[in-house]
């Protein structure tokens, strides 16, 4: 399951492509399966809907929509790379507006069309060749800038994983950064104040700031499960208690430099880092460590119990209670491993990138975060490509800034609008036209045809 | 039964939106195209640049500042213009390293978080030069000239002037961060304040900060301008009538919750930070006692100047009142709130500051 049959792999797509609808032999139609999702989420009518709903968690579900080709067009990863690529249009119309030339020349749109359009494909493209630039490659310094991309997307990926493993298990994990802060707080501060030999050094550093993450995370578990507390308001307040946490500690002697009364911890010693792996950049061994932690989750949930019991209690806890999971253990537990996995991006961010402590260790990076997993789809190897993703879209931006003057925010225009259009996938498919079948039916009509469905699905 | 007619509700709309767009562009698209071949103006070759730190330079504070000094020089003085903006931490070593290869020979960095990543590529690049402001090194760096100010020199005499002005007996201010550069202001405001009360025998009282403990209000940052509001009404409600905030923008909330409390009849004031408030907040002009004034636009043109000029140095450059890097900002609309003999002794401690006679001294006070 996973990401094998989410990516479009070429194998999988047969030659019959003009006409998927004909491979539709009576299994069930897209209405059908929306039903029965919609059934699973609220066990037919009897619980509350799940907030985060089945048809985003890629497991499977027990059913199967249509033909190969259809799985692939209609699943949800194609639908992800078409948000991206819509996204990306948009905000390239968006940098086109507010370019110069772009402006001037439609003043006299009528005079001399070309110029115009010139001038739009211009802005458009000139930008995003920097942002390119910028991620990838450029002629200047061959695959560095991909090498910056990883570094940034390393944090990125640890604390997407942490948030994909609560989707599994059906809790949204607004947490990140939270776990991230308090992670990286900790492991700076064994970094700056202990002085050790190199190993050993790094190695208490990534284990005080992953227990730290980790408790971090369980508080969450432990209020939910045996108090019913909401993860998703516990997990908000809980990162506003680390923040300013961090911020008091910033304005104490413990945590400043001698002689100076900025709030900025000294410096990390250098054998509390994480050793650069390429020399020149600044790609660090944080990045390996993320994917061996893709790997280890993917493991998890593939193939061991702990991980099937993550998911059965994602799927319907009422169905995995009576299935004989101990749901409560199986909430604290999930939370704890994905405070600890936060916390990697944590550890990573001072151990790696930063090397000191201050107010914005944690930048938005617990917030991109959810962002990645969803457009991952809450697989460990879709979030890993979804942060890369995201860390060639920061690395690319500040070059775009320099070269082209287009504005940074641009680049989270583009982020926010990847989420709208992954969170709203009628949208995208009505876009690219992608309901075959059943002409006369609007994705609006064949929702409310599931929800009636549903309602009535307690048969 | 419904698809026909939402078929043909949608191609309406459509066709609406086409003959809107449409006749946006006709109206907007109509101008001459230009002749080819008009020159851009000749500039020189001097590439002045910038790099923000993760507050954007939109932030109404240092960033914005620096940023328009540059922007002023670019006009003034003929030279090209970079910036950077940083979204976080990570970035200030890219966005310095990507200024190097654009080939900068003046990289402006703006605060103390950027201190590490300045240093840094400066000692890499030493051929380049930089100017950090609001932050100076205990041991100075050969290529990057501190840019800080003085303020608690001008707070000084704001307070001493809020002192004479309040009815209750109460002044207030409240800080944004605490950090040096936001409690620099409020140590000056509470040394006015005692100044005032040692040279008449009153007992005018601060509240929201007390120099001896160094502690006092915080909204936590420079943004919600919400938080701002609650504790100007908290001050108010403590009973002072006048306040300064120290928290860049969100010293509109401290002006809107000022308003409030004057419409209700209220006889109070504010105290404006960083720049002329009755010119860039004049929607509270009407309570706007006085600002405590940091040119740090200007600073930034003078920085550039001298070392377009040839005249680089490390040394740091120190705003204070004797170079007029900092102010107090004309009493403007409420000119009669202030005595006339209140003013020739503001006049008189100005001279003294100046000559060195009073010295003005915050724990955050720039290291010389």
């Amino acid at each position: 399951m996973t990401s094998k049959d989410q990516t479009p792999s070429k194998d999988q797509t047969p030659s019959n492509d003009q006409t998927p609808s004909k491979n539709q032999t009576p299994e069930e139609s897209a209405a059908e399966v929306r039903a029965a999702d919609v059934a699973l989420d609220t066990a037919g009518g009897t619980l509350e809907p799940s907030i985060v709903p089945v048809s985003s968690q890629s497991g499977d579900t027990g059913h199967h929509e249509g033909s190969t080709m259809r799985r692939i067009v209609m699943g949800n990863g194609f639908v992800s790379v078409l948000a991206v690529i819509v996204a990306l249009f948009l905000g390239g119309l968006l940098i086109a507006s507010t370019d110069k030339t772009v402006a001037e020349t439609a003043g006299y749109f009528f005079a001399r069309p070309t110029d115009f359009l010139l001038a739009l494909w211009n802005a458009m493209t000139k930008s995003y060749v920097a942002l390119f630039q910028g991620s990838v490659f450029n002629p200047r310094q061959g695959l560095m800038p991909l090498l910056e991309t990883m570094t940034v997307a390393t944090p990125l990926i640890c604390a997407g994983l942490g948030v994909a493993l609560a989707f599994r298990a059906g809790l949204f994990n607004i947490g990140a950064q939270g776990q991230i802060i308090i992670s990286a707080t900790l492991a700076a501060y064994v970094g700056f104040t202990w002085h050790l030999p190199f190993g050993l050094h790094l190695l208490l550093v990534i284990i005080m700031g992953v227990l730290g993450g980790a408790a971090w995370g369980a508080i969450v578990g432990v209020l939910k499960a045996r108090t019913g507390a909401h993860e998703v308001i516990v997990t908000i307040m809980l990162n506003y208690v680390a923040l300013f946490l961090l911020d008091f500690l910033l304005n104490t002697a413990a945590f400043r430099r001698p002689g100076d009364n900025s709030p900025i911890s000294p410096r990390l010693d250098e054998t509390a880092a994480y050793p650069v792996i390429i020399p020149g950049s600044r790609l660090h061994l944080g990045f390996l460590v993320a994917v061996l932690l893709t790997y280890g989750v993917w493991w998890m949930l593939n193939r061991s119990t702990i991980g099937f019991e993550f998911r059965a209690v994602g799927a319907n806890p009422v169905a995995a209670r009576t299935a004989g999971v101990k749901v409560p253990r199986a909430t604290i537990l999930v939370m704890a491993f994905a405070g600890a996995l936060a916390a990697f991006g944590g550890v990573a961010q001072v151990a790696g990138t930063e090397k000191v402590l201050t107010g914005g260790i944690a930048a938005q990076i617990g917030f991109d975060a959810i962002t990645v997993a969803l457009l991952g789809r809450s697989t460990p190897w879709g979030t890993f490509f979804a942060g890369l993703l995201f860390g060639a879209f920061r690395a690319g931006a500040v070059q775009m800034q320099i070269q082209t003057g287009t504005p940074i925010d641009i680049v989270l225009v583009v982020q926010s609008l990847i989420v709208l259009f992954i969170a709203a996938p009628p949208l995208i498919r009505s876009i690219f036209r992608l309901e075959p079948k059943k002409k006369n039916k609007t994705p609006k009509a064949a929702r409310k045809a599931a929800l009636a469905n549903a309602a009535g699905g307690a048969k | 039964m419904k698809n026909p007619l939402r078929a043909t509700l949608k191609r309406g709309s459509m066709a609406g939106i086409a003959t809107a767009g449409a006749a946006a562009l006709m109206l907007s698209g109509c101008g001459q195209a230009p002749s080819a071949g008009s020159g851009a103006p000749t500039k020189s070759d001097y590439i002045g640049c910038i790099v923000s730190d993760s507050g954007g330079f939109d932030d109404q504070s240092f960033n914005q500042s620096s940023f328009e000094g540059l922007q002023k020089s670019e006009k003034d003085l003929g030279i090209t213009m970079k910036s950077a903006e940083s979204k976080a931490n990570s970035d200030y070593e890219t966005n310095l390293n990507g200024m190097i290869s654009a080939g900068c020979n003046m990289t402006f960095t703006v605060g103390f978080l950027l201190g590490d990543a300045t240093k840094a590529a400066a000692e890499k690049n030493p051929d380049k030069h930089f100017a950090i402001i609001d932050y100076s090194y205990t041991t100075p760096v050969a290529n990057v000239k501190p840019v800080v100010y003085d303020t608690a020199q001008a707070a000084y005499l704001a307070g001493y002037a809020a002192a004479s002005a309040t009815k209750t007996g109460k002044v207030g201010t409240f800080g944004g961060i605490k950090l040096p550069t936001v409690t620099i202001f409020m140590d000056g405001f509470y040394d006015g304040v005692q100044a005032y009360n040692k040279a008449k025998g009153k007992s005018v009282q601060v509240v929201g900060w007390d120099k001896t403990s160094q502690d006092g209000s915080f909204t936590g940052d420079f943004e919600k301008q919400d938080t701002g509001k609650q504790i100007t009404k908290n001050l108010l409600d403590q009973g002072a009538d006048i306040i300064m905030p120290v928290a860049g923008p969100v010293g509109k909330g401290a002006g809107a919750a000022l308003k409030e409390a004057k419409a209700a009849g209220k006889d109070v004031k504010l105290i404006w930070v960083d720049s002329d408030g009755y010119l860039t907040a004049p929607e509270y002009k009407d309570l706007m006692l006085t600002s405590v004034v940091k040119q740090m636009g200007q600073a930034v043109e003078n920085v550039v100047k001298d070392d377009k000029d040839g005249k680089f140095s490390n040394e740091a450059y120190v705003g204070t009142l004797a170079n007029e890097g900092v102010a107090i900002a004309p009493f403007h609309d409420l000119d009669s709130a202030i005595s006339a003999d209140t003013k020739s002794e503001l006049d008189k401690l100005k001279a003294d500051i100046v000559s060195g006679k009073l010295v003005v001294e915050s724990a955050a006070s720039p290291k010389k």
